[in-house]
């Protein structure tokens, strides 16, 4: 079963903020889209090996590898099948030499005179284009390709706001030397599937002033150069153990310490002022963070795009957690 | 090396090893103040904040920040890119005699007046327009990192000359990893008169042998990737840029020297977060390596710790039981959310003592979250203060 929200969409990627809970959302996601019977992709590209990380495994190499079980139907259905996929601009490079131009030897001598390294590294853009080529090859793979995994999904944990354009390759400036080589071909049919309708752009932010803002220029920079924006991932989101009404009555004034004593009192927390006190710090402080997310995130519901939200969890993120999250990702149909 | 150690364990909550950030910035001897981290972490606020403070101690200090936010920018004057400090309005700097410029990194223009102050004027042109040029010094993931090395070295350098500053605080770009700060100009740098560099410039003015069988089969490569016009504006731009090779390398080296100096601190700044302070301590040893100081941990936005001795268990329990009694929801809230502090609190320093038992000599600042954004000077004002480790009563 594809995404609730987005069913004509096949890849997903994932972007925001550095921080914010991109790499977490992305494997959320590819755990919560991994329903029975299916095949989901999970790919980074940083080489920051952050999936073998989240799941608890060895690095992954440059290799499809199964990681996980998708999160279990409401059914009690089983789960697919969640593979992940580290892809570097080395081997991408020789990968694709040799699938175009059946390089042999030429491959190995490239490495010893520095070029792959050059190429990948150094002559800007033509890395992105390596990094997301490996991506749409895996996309748009179909059952005749006999030895591949045909994917219902993938999920790409891509680079922050500030450089997707860039990465994706519709930043003209700055693709310069990509877009005038050979490889311009090969740019320019994953640039035609990142406009389609089988790709979503997902922005992941916090309830602050300035994810919030880089969202909001993420989005108008990707509108700016067609591509589709999906949703927007409000993650991190702090506890509302207050109600509205509480909430006001604190910024009002109405809390009073000795009114806090009194309820302590009666469960038997007798006499420490020093709880009294940081008890009271704490509901004025969380009332002040509280109105700073509600401004935030009246402003998230301004862009007009679905949003989801995902609760910040107290004890961190360990694999436990990424399917608590995957399953509030299907719940809110993100998924 | 020993030193006093309070308790170590989940349960004590105070740091090990404080990190005395005003006797680092009134000591004269500190001439820079390098704050490093990866990416999202406060780098930008941090630097600001130890800037700021310096100055209203009575330092005259210089701020590169690189990226700031919008309105902290505006706030600090410095939202045009000029390249050149400009002096901060509204620091009280009178009683002390500080005071304090800032700049925002430019980093092509930086570039730019490298080949400028380096080249011909006509040779300089020549590569300055060229195609290759423009993408190398406007998107190669490298070189931001290398011109705020650049800038740094330049601005200690007038320093020295005229007196303008005693103090340089720099900021340090939003790396993929805090480590891509110190390898990045390393990474361009032998790039610039590489190998491979070399060999492209061999059929240009070399003889003929250098075309080995090996180089025409790379070459042709190459063309096939990148295309026949980028390889000609490549050997166009390092013939041009041929001789400019060695300076590059000399300063490079020369900022490298720099930062191992004695009057540099070096500041990591991370979130309490795992990933964070793994990276942290990556850095701290990569930084050990390299015979550079490492002044201090600042763990950024850490939970505020929580007054009251009650644990989290026990705060559940209390909320349950008001909430069976029917009584007032709000104190039951508030007992959930403090239990909820708690178990953030107890995490946060569970994860740092695990960093101090790894790396016992490096002295820790714990700078807990403000309930806002930092974006004016009243706010950095504060985050300096709780980087010294004052906390509000
Ligand atoms: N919902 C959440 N609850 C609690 N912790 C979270 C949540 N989401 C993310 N985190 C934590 O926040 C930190 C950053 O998350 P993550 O690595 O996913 O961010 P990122 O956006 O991928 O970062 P980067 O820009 O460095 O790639 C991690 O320690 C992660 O465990
Ligand atoms: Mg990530």
């Amino acid at each position: 079963m594809p995404s609730r929200d987005f069913p004509q969409v096949r890849l997903h990627i994932v972007t925001g903020k550095g921080g914010t809970g991109k790499s977490t959302v992305a494997a959320g996601l590819a755990l919560g889209l991994a329903s029975t019977g299916t095949h989901v992709l999970l790919c980074e590209v940083e080489g920051r090996q952050g999936i073998a990380r989240m799941f608890d495994v060895e690095p992954l190499p440059y290799a499809e590898r199964r990681i996980a079980t998708g999160l279990p139907g409401a059914d009690g259905g089983r789960g697919g099948i969640v593979h992940a996929l580290h892809v570097d601009p080395e081997s991408a490079l020789l990968e694709y030499l040799s699938m175009y131009y059946k390089l042999g030897r030429a491959g190995k001598a490239l490495d010893r005179f520095g070029v792959v390294e050059f190429a990948t590294t150094i002559a800007p853009g033509v890395r992105d284009v390596l990094l997301t080529g490996k991506v749409y090859e895996a996309t748009k793979r179909n059952a005749r390709n006999k030895h591949a995994i045909t994917y219902d999904a993938v999920v790409l944990d891509a680079p922050p706001t500030g450089r997707i354009a860039q990465f994706l390759g519709v930043n003209q400036e700055l693709a310069g030397l990509a877009r005038m080589g050979p490889i311009k071909n090969q740019a320019d049919s994953v640039t035609s599937l990142f406009r389609s309708g089988r790709t979503a752009v997902h922005l992941v932010t916090v309830l602050e002033e300035m994810p919030v803002q880089e969202t909001a220029d993420g989005i108008a920079q990707l509108r700016a150069h067609d591509l589709p924006v999906g949703g927007v991932i409000v993650n991190q989101v702090r506890p509302r153990d207050l109600g509205e009404k509480d909430l006001v009555a604190v910024r009002a004034g109405k809390l009073t310490k000795r009114k806090l004593a009194a309820d302590l009192n009666r469960v038997g927390l007798t006499g420490s002022a020093e709880l009294v006190l940081g008890l009271f710090t704490e509901a004025c402080d969380h009332a002040e963070r509280r109105a700073l997310e509600d401004a935030q995130r009246g402003l998230v519901a301004g862009l007009d795009v679905p949003t989801y939200e995902l609760p910040r969890l107290v004890g961190g993120v360990d694999l436990g957690g990424l399917y608590e999250l995957a399953g509030l990702l299907r719940e809110q149909g993100l998924a | 090396m020993t030193r006093p150690r309070s308790r170590v364990g989940p349960q004590s909550l105070d740091g090990g090893h404080p990190l005395d950030v005003d006797r680092l910035l009134d000591d004269p001897a500190t001439g820079i103040i390098v704050c490093c981290g990866s990416g999202g972490v406060g780098k930008t606020t941090t630097s600001a904040a130890l800037a700021l403070r310096a100055a209203e101690r009575g330092r005259t200090v210089v701020v590169l920040t690189i990226d700031p936010a919008r309105r902290l920018a505006q706030s600090m004057g410095i939202e045009v890119l000029d390249n050149t400090p400009r002096p901060v309005a509204g620091v009280s700097t009178t009683a002390s005699g500080g005071s304090l410029d800032a700049m925002m990194l430019d980093m092509k223009r930086t570039f730019d007046e490298v080949v400028e102050s380096q080249a011909s004027p006509e040779k300089a042109q020549q590569i300055l327009r060229n195609p290759f040029y423009i993408a190398l010094s406007s998107s190669f993931a490298g070189t931001q990192e290398y011109m705020a090395m650049e800038k740094l070295g330049q601005i200690h350098a007038d320093a020295r000359r005229d007196g303008t500053y005693d103090l340089i605080v720099v900021d340090t770009p939003p790396s993929r990893s805090a480590l891509d700060f110190l390898d990045a100009p390393e990474r361009l740098s032998s790039f610039l008169d590489g190998r491979f560099i070399r060999l492209l410039l061999a059929p240009a003015k070399g003889p003929a042998r250098l075309m080995s069988a090996g180089l025409g089969m790379v070459t042709n490569a190459l063309t096939k990737v990148l295309g026949a016009q980028v390889l000609r504006d490549m050997q166009t731009f390092v013939a041009a840029f041929d001789t400019l090779f060695g300076g590059f390398r000399q300063r490079a080296q020369k900022t490298f020297e720099l930062l191992q100096a004695d009057g540099t601190a070096f500041l990591v700044v991370a979130a309490p977060e795992p990933d964070a302070l793994r990276e942290a301590a990556y850095f701290v040893e990569r930084l050990g390596e390299d015979d550079m100081p490492v002044a201090g941990l600042v763990v950024n936005r850490a939970s505020p710790e929580q007054h009251g001795d009650i644990t989290a268990e026990e705060a559940m329990a209390a909320a349950q039981r008001l909430r069976k009694d029917g009584a007032d929801s709000l104190t039951a809230g508030l007992l959930r959310l403090h239990a909820d502090h708690m178990r953030m609190v107890e995490r946060e320093t569970l994860l740092r003592h695990r960093f101090e038992a790894a790396h016992p000599q490096v002295p820790i600042a714990v700078v807990p979250a403000l309930a806002g954004d930092v974006h004016d000077l009243a706010g950095l004002r504060q985050v300096g203060a709780l980087l010294a480790g004052e906390r509000p009563t």
